[in-house]
């Protein structure tokens, strides 16, 4: 396996969503090739970034409002299944 | 097998708030509302990447979602339909304020360029304590600003909501492996651009911009 092969796996790979047969291909390769050990790794990193640092949180205030205009919006609209779509 | 029992429950509670408020209860519906409020707060921010344009779209997708419930069929999850709304209502916004281009989900997806890896670096230590926690923020976004809008909503979609790969698929009109495709540049080409920024800023040159 090349580093390209390694790369257009690395996404089943990350989500497990790969057969024995390619894995263990997969982890061959990474044995002895550092750079796609590191992508790897940061690939994973990255992604765990993304997931733990939620960075546009609601805030509480803001959310209070939007929840009323929703619903009042709502309320001005006609209920469900009669309105024209 | 609790977890399992508490998800089914679950769905059942939701079920039941979305057969209340297809009658027209508002209180049910502004259950939903606030169960999802927040997630459709941040996605709505992800592919708009302005504040004003997520709370409207927000507002639109719960206002839509109302109107329209009865073409609600259970056949997918609740969420699932409200997202498919709410990116639809991010899109447009997107497309609005940037009247000279076509944006589309397709956009970009040709390109090789951008996704292989060039810095092989090690990350450690841990690249978060280099930063003070507004400059990691900012970080954090301008680095998924910069990618194509198809990338970065299929990335939120599959790993910032958690989404599966068969759903997000459903949600955006897509075939599997095109998500798949989108999915791997998406994080091939943050992870180039953070690697970037952590390279920089070891350096000693923290200031430097990205292109």
């Amino acid at each position: 396996m090349k580093c390209n092969d390694f790369l257009k796996e690395l996404t089943d790979y990350l989500d497990g969503t790969i057969s024995v047969t390619v894995r263990e291909e997969l982890e061959e390769h990474l044995h002895w090739c550092r750079d796609c050990y590191v992508v790897l790794n940061t690939t994973k990193k990255t992604i765990e970034i993304y997931r733990d640092n939620q960075i546009y949180e609601l805030p509480e205030s803001l959310r209070t409002r939007l929840h009323e205009s929703i619903i009042n919006k709502c309320k001005c609209s006609k209920p469900p299944g009669k309105a024209s779509s | 097998m609790e977890t399992i029992q508490k998800k089914a429950a679950e769905d059942t509670s939701e079920l039941a708030l979305v057969q209340a408020a297809k009658k027209g209860d508002l209180d049910a519906f502004s259950q939903l509302v606030k169960r999802y409020d927040r997630n459709i707060f941040r996605i709505a921010q992800h592919i708009t990447h302005n504040e004003e344009d997520a709370q409207d779209v927000v507002q639109d997708a719960f206002l839509k979602a109302y109107q329209n419930l009865e073409q609600f069929l259970g056949n997918s999850k609740f969420y699932t339909w409200l997202v498919r709304i709410a990116v639809n209502e991010a899109l447009m916004k997107l497309r609005r304020r940037r009247s000279d281009k076509t944006v589309s989900l397709d956009e970009d997806v040709e390109t090789e360029e951008g996704s292989m890896p060039r810095e092989v670096a090690d990350w450690s230590p841990n690249p978060e304590q280099l930063y003070g926690q507004s400059e990691w923020s900012d970080i954090l976004k301008k680095t998924i600003q910069g990618l194509p809008p198809g990338f970065r909503t299929v990335f939120v979609l599959r790993d910032v909501e958690g989404l599966s790969t068969e759903e997000t698929a459903e949600m955006l009109g897509l075939s599997i492996p095109a998500v798949k495709s989108r999915l791997l540049r998406a994080r091939l080409q943050l992870r180039e651009r953070l690697a970037r920024y952590f390279k920089s800023k070891r350096d000693g040159n923290g200031q430097r911009e990205m292109q």
